[in-house]
């Protein structure tokens, strides 16, 4: 199970990668999103995979799960949820202003 | 455990949330945020002087005990650093109120300016590493609206490059939160200290080191500085010196700790490494700035080489050298946002950020020029001005430990800061002048005020040395002596 999602870490830092490296500005932040969603399955890692045990330590059960990446995948998720909603209305702005949403031709016109 | 520092963080974060709800309130919006930054000056005083006198204080929120709880803790750096920051935000502040304009005021200007702050002062007194992250992640909201506040074609452009930039670098931070937590099962930063003490530094840990180093290289522009100079020449001047005084010293903040506190093992591979990247800064950064005739572009130039010479200063890890490191940190402070509020007078005056476009200026507005030409002396390290003490102890340091090289390249890149900003001088202040008074396009009526406040502060922190230098020692001996965190933060509990 370690190494299944090991390696869907892997490939969502990869596709990441080269959606960034577009010219087209919503496939730039579709790239970011993958990346930070391999993050957050890394911290989910980061305390063990532990099937079906649950968060609290009782008198009869022998392991638990540690519930601190939880706590720290959601914190992440929020911020994440709210960058990526700023970033959406940002590119709506540029996009308008600009008339274009290729990087490229907006380099171009903001120079003249 | 003691309450009150955590007022440095929750003050201006609940007076930003009550000035959202009066938005059009210009005039109560303006004194609220004074009077909040000058309660939070007088707080960090009161706080300095009771760590002078009783040690390093924590407060451990929810009355959970370390490790398990997440601590705040102010230790005498983190103290200084909150000071330094407080009186800078003001003397920004005031001159925001005459340059920041009407539309910018009314959209929640003064809010985000607070959560700014709350932000910074939070990121210096947390011990938890997952909430530096959440705090980094509070000042970056609140910049990345500042950045894009107003809405230009330009602004829009530059701040898209800040907030991938800084989307990528938090999650690598997060990558690295996940690492060590796997390693260490700990995220409190006394307690991954003293575990990595016991169980030593090895490949792995300083592996996670490293990554964690490059994800704050990215946001104090220590070596992957790029994208700096194009976003902090976006935004007006007021927000643009909030930035360039602040926002860097963040992410220099942070590598502090985590090489002073945690990964102090190894200093041949990371600490050398930091050296390099700082050498390489200066250098990069030098040249940046002697090869531009714009101000704004030599101006954010040198806020590269600041950063490269404070962390010339930890690469020596001496005494000495980060002595000189904590005073050239305040100092840089203190001169970014002084050279950024006077770049942008200039620029308010003439209506153009080149050059060719200005000249005589001296005749017009003799103490802006003479301030500039105090500025630009204390920023090349001339004595008795405030750069020129941490300068002579960071390149004592580096001497000190045979690393002559980076010593070398910071006193040589001295010589060029001084050129840059001498081409300003000459260009803007000297020569025939050509703007008659009537003809100028703004005026810089009640912005000379903040300027001479802090043209004051940077001589006041070179000639009253003295005064300053024995809070300086102590938070040297601090970062040098990581049991004193470590005791202070356990309070005599066992250490799990």
């Amino acid at each position: 199970m370690e190494t299944l999602l090991a390696i869907l870490i892997g490939v969502l830092f990869f596709s990441g990668t080269y959606l960034i490296l577009s010219k087209q500005l919503i496939r730039v932040f579709l790239g970011l999103s993958l990346i930070t969603h391999g993050a957050n399955l890394l911290l989910l890692m980061s305390g063990g995979l532990k099937g079906g045990s649950p968060p609290l330590i009782s008198e009869n059960s022998s392991q638990f799960t540690d519930p601190l990446p939880q706590a720290l995948i959601l914190t992440a998720i929020v911020i994440n949820f709210a960058i990526t909603a700023f970033l959406l209305v940002l590119s709506y702005q540029a996009y308008k202003k600009y008339q274009t949403d290729d990087l490229d031709q907006m380099r171009r016109n903001g120079n003249e | 455990m003691n309450n009150l520092i955590i007022i440095p963080i929750i003050l201006p974060l609940l007076v930003g949330m009550i000035l959202v709800l009066f938005k059009n309130k210009i005039i109560f919006q303006r004194v609220v945020s004074l009077v909040t930054l000058v309660g939070m000056i007088v707080v960090s005083i009161y706080l300095m002087n009771t760590i002078k006198n009783d040690g390093i204080q924590t407060l451990q929120l929810g009355g959970w005990e370390a490790p398990f709880g997440i601590g705040i803790v102010a230790d005498m750096f983190a103290i200084l650093l909150v000071l330094t920051t407080a009186v800078v935000a003001t003397c920004v502040l005031l001159f925001a109120f005459r340059s920041i304009g009407e539309d910018r005021e009314r959209h929640y200007f003064y809010p985000l300016f607070l959560f700014l702050i709350a932000g910074v002062s939070g990121s210096f007194l947390t011990s938890d590493l997952f909430n530096l992250y959440v705090f980094f992640e509070v000042l970056l909201v609140a910049s990345y609206v500042l950045i894009s506040l107003g809405g230009e074609k330009r602004q829009l452009r530059e701040s898209m490059t800040y907030v991938v930039i800084n989307i990528i670098s938090s999650a690598l931070f997060l990558v690295g939160i996940a690492y060590l937590y796997t390693v260490t099962g700990t995220l409190s930063l006394a307690h991954l200290s003293s575990r990595i003490a016991e169980a030593g530094q090895d490949y792995l840990i300083t592996t996670i080191a490293i990554l964690l180093l490059l994800v704050f290289a990215i946001k104090a522009g220590l070596f992957l500085f790029y994208w700096l100079p194009g976003s902090y020449s976006a935004p007006p001047t007021a927000i643009a010196a909030i930035f360039a005084a602040l926002l860097t010293k963040v992410g220099i903040y942070a590598i502090f700790r985590l090489f002073t506190l945690i990964f102090y093992h190894q200093p041949d591979v990371t600490h050398v490494f930091i050296g390099a990247l700082a050498a390489l800064t200066m250098i990069l950064g030098g040249i940046g700035a002697i090869a531009y005739s714009d101000i704004h572009k030599i101006l954010t130039y040198n806020v590269v080489i600041g950063v490269g010479f404070i962390l010339a200063g930890l690469a020596s890890f001496t005494y000495d050298g980060i002595l000189g490191s904590i005073h050239y940190l305040m100092h840089d402070m203190v001169i970014k946002a002084l050279i950024f509020l006077i770049g942008g007078a200039i620029i308010y005056i003439t209506g153009s950020s080149h050059l060719k476009h200005m000249s005589g200026l001296i005749r017009t507005h003799p103490y802006l020029g003479w301030m500039f030409f105090i500025a630009a002396l204390s920023l090349a390290g001339i004595p008795p001005l405030s750069g020129f003490i941490g300068k002579i102890f960071i390149v004592k340091g580096t001497f000190d430990q045979s690393l002559f090289w980076i010593g070398a390249v910071g006193l040589i890149t001295s010589l060029l800061i001084l050129y840059s900003m001498m081409k300003i001088f000459m260009n803007a202040f000297w020569g025939e002048t050509i703007l008659d008074v009537n003809e100028e396009k703004g005026s810089t009526k009640g912005m000379l005020f903040p300027i001479a406040l802090l043209t004051l502060l940077t001589i006041l922190l070179g000639v009253g040395a003295e005064g300053i230098m024995g809070y300086i020692e102590i938070a040297t001996k601090a970062l040098l002596d990581s049991s004193l965190y470590i005791d202070a933060v356990f309070n005599g509990n066992p250490i799990p």
